[in-house]
């Protein structure tokens, strides 16, 4: 085989091997094992210095039941249900603010362009952790936007916001927002302007044609946005804790319970492979469909 | 919390490349704990370089320990964590011919921890103190009345008095080793119960004032009380005191007051102990011997409003430190006081799901 090709595709491979999968096999073997009183606190561990039987005896030691014990408890997949549901809505508010952006900055004069990609950079040159305590400052009982809106005369008393679902939200839709703007506005400036042309020649109105050429070629950032957003959105723990009310529940709350209250690895590694299986079939779906527009490209 | 824990992810980073380091001491304790010019202090006394991290939960401080490889050379778990992480291995003997200051300790503090260390073979104590009730006492008797229960549970697991507390706000302790106790403690039951049935008992307790409780947090209490933010809070005796010292300071017109519950409250120890993968267990143990001398001790407890282990350092102690019973508490008072055992993995697991639910309703 041609040297130069091997490592051309070994590149990606190796990446995926050492950063997903060795990672994820730990994750999948802490599962599988038990808990126990020791450094570290799970057992078996892998003797390799016993050769095969050392192997052969860890493997047997292997078994699905923290796996089955998820299934007995209600907490795990309510909680997984309403991670799903604070992933989708966020991912949904970030769309609908996203794209008009995204747009307005595909439409915008050539030379502001750079100066409005800058615009959207920017927050990521703080911390993030120092921008979601700076919503705790903007959000509280006292904080600005209630002393904005008392000001204004919209509202008489505070409004409860931080320690809510509604702050989650709020963090969430503000942190990743760029996440889903990027890809959009990526495709959009690639977007032939001369096929709005012709479809305007052609009779179609504005409206029409936005939605008839617009919209579908700009699906790939869309989607691409959309997994961007709901991915890490799914798993956050961040801004539920930070944000969050004690009776926001999300898994990545549950899994820190588990690993720090609990000192159960073995279920919070089960809490983790199932998650990575809750946003792998969708990744998966996307992959095959991209694979299946890019053979129709061909 | 966070901005606390990602430094110290940065600070362990730093660590393992630069492992082997031996003029570095790394110690990992709780927040607001200690006069920070005792940092400098031992800086200078020994020429080696401290390095200070801060956690407020041990729960963190168990899961680093238990993971291996934490990278500290002093540790501050409090006395039930600190019995199961001996247990499960995780600190290395203390090596007493190099405490020349051990005989400071205080034998009263020492009967006590006993039941987590045996012999003090692992550990010296550093501090330790109460959990109790923290009122904003101008808000409260607004509230209540001049009679209104500040020193009695009745305050905060009567949903009756919470009900009107929870206008002004309330925080409880985001930890069920200190709230489920307390909960037993307040229906009659043995606060150290680790039988399912008896701890089950609890849950409709905190279930029944979970709608007036604004927060579970285990920090954010010390300003939230001396801002005037919250009326009570459910918390650490020396947290309280320096907030109610803040509020001193800051002239708010927040009065602050401690009170141990009369029913009995919860006594802890925290307890200084070597890890036992330490890179530098030659500073820890100078560490230690620092911290045991008398006066450094009572800078400390001077500075943190906590009662310490050491009985040299009482006559070091400040006025309001040593003669306010809510630190230093009085026989009477010391009498009603209760110490808890770690729970096992089953009761463990069985308290934190019972947390949750009571915490998210699920």
């Amino acid at each position: 085989m041609n040297l130069r090709r091997f490592t051309l595709i070994s590149v990606p491979y190796f990446w995926l091997l050492c950063l997903f999968l060795v990672p994820f096999l730990i994750v999948l073997k802490i599962s599988l094992s038990d808990v126990a009183l020791s450094i570290p606190p799970y057992t078996p561990t892998l003797e390799l210095s016993e050769g095969w039987a050392g192997v052969r005896d860890f493997l047997s030691q292997l078994d699905f039941e923290n796996f089955r014990f998820l299934a007995t408890d209600d907490l795990y997949w309510k909680s997984y249900l309403s991670s799903v549901q604070i992933a989708l809505i966020s991912t949904t508010i970030c769309l609908l603010i996203g794209f008009p952006i995204a747009y307005g900055m595909a439409n915008a004069p050539q030379e502001w362009q750079p100066t409005l990609m800058l615009l959207v950079i920017l927050p990521f040159w703080t911390s993030f952790l120092i921008r979601v305590y700076s919503l705790i400052g903007i959000l509280s009982q006292e904080g600005m936007l209630n002393q904005f809106l008392m000001w204004i005369g919209i509202i008489n008393e505070p409004l409860t916001i931080l320690n809510t679902n509604i702050a989650v939200y709020i963090g969430i839709v503000y942190t990743y927002l760029p996440f889903m703007i990027l890809p959009i506005y990526a495709t959009l400036i690639k977007l032939d302007g001369s096929l709005l042309e012709a479809a305007e020649d052609l009779g179609c109105s504005r409206t029409e044609a936005f939605w008839r050429i617009t919209i579908p070629l700009s699906k790939a950032g869309i989607i691409a946005g959309c997994f961007l957003v709901f991915i890490p959105a799914l798993g956050e723990f961040v801004i539920p804790s930070l944000l969050g009310g004690s009776d926001t529940l999300m898994i990545g709350k549950v899994l820190y319970e588990e690993f720090f209250a609990n000192r159960d690895w073995p279920v919070a590694g089960a809490v983790a492979v199932i998650l990575l299986l809750i946003l792998i079939i969708p990744i998966v779906l996307y992959q095959r469909n991209e694979q299946k527009m890019m053979e129709a490209d061909k | 919390m966070l901005n606390s824990k990602t430094c110290t992810i940065l600070a362990a980073a730093v660590l393992t490349a630069q492992a082997g380091w031996a003029q570095e001491v790394r110690v990992y304790n709780w927040s607001d704990y200690i006069d920070e010019d005792l940092l400098a202090k031992f800086e200078e006394e020994t020429g080696l370089e401290l390095i200070y991290d801060v956690f407020d939960s041990n729960e963190v401080l168990e899961t680093k320990l238990l993971a291996g490889g934490s990278g500290y050379d002093v540790v501050v778990p409090t006395g039930t964590f600190l019995q199961r992480q001996i247990a499960a291995g995780a600190f290395q003997p203390l090596d007493k011919s190099k405490l020349s200051n051990i005989g400071n300790l205080w034998d009263v503090v020492q009967a006590r921890t006993e039941t987590y260390d045996p012999d003090g073979n692992y550990s010296i104590n550093y501090m330790w103190g109460t959990t109790g009730i923290g009122v904003n006492v101008g808000k409260v008797t607004e509230l209540l009345g001049e009679d209104a229960p500040i020193a009695s549970l009745d305050l905060i697991f009567n949903p009756a008095n919470m009900e009107k507390l929870a206008e002004c706000g309330v925080h409880f302790l985001d930890a069920p080793t200190e709230l489920i106790p307390a909960a037993l403690k307040y229906i009659g039951q043995d606060p150290d119960s680790k039988d399912e049935d008896v701890l089950a008992m609890a849950e409709p307790v905190l279930a029944a004032v979970r709608p007036f409780v604004q927060k579970y947090h285990s920090s954010e209490y010390i300003s939230a009380l001396a801002n005037g933010d919250i009326c009570v809070a459910f918390g650490w005796s020396g947290d309280i005191l320096q907030s109610r010292d803040r509020a001193i300071e800051a002239e708010n017109g927040v009065e602050i007051a401690y009170n141990a519950p009369t029913e009995g409250a919860l006594m802890w120890f925290d307890q200084m102990a070597i890890p036992v993968d330490a890179p530098n267990p030659e500073g820890a143990h100078a560490f230690l011997n620092f911290i045991l001398d008398a006066q450094n001790m009572a800078a400390a407890s001077n500075y943190v409003y906590y009662a310490n282990g050491n009985a040299a350092s009482k006559e070091f102690l400040v006025e309001d430190v040593i003669n306010d019973p809510a630190i230093y508490p009085d026989e009477a008072t010391l009498a009603t006081l209760y110490t808890t055992t770690p729970y096992d993995a089953g009761a463990q697991r069985f308290v934190t799901r019972m947390w949750t639910r009571i915490k998210s309703g699920t």
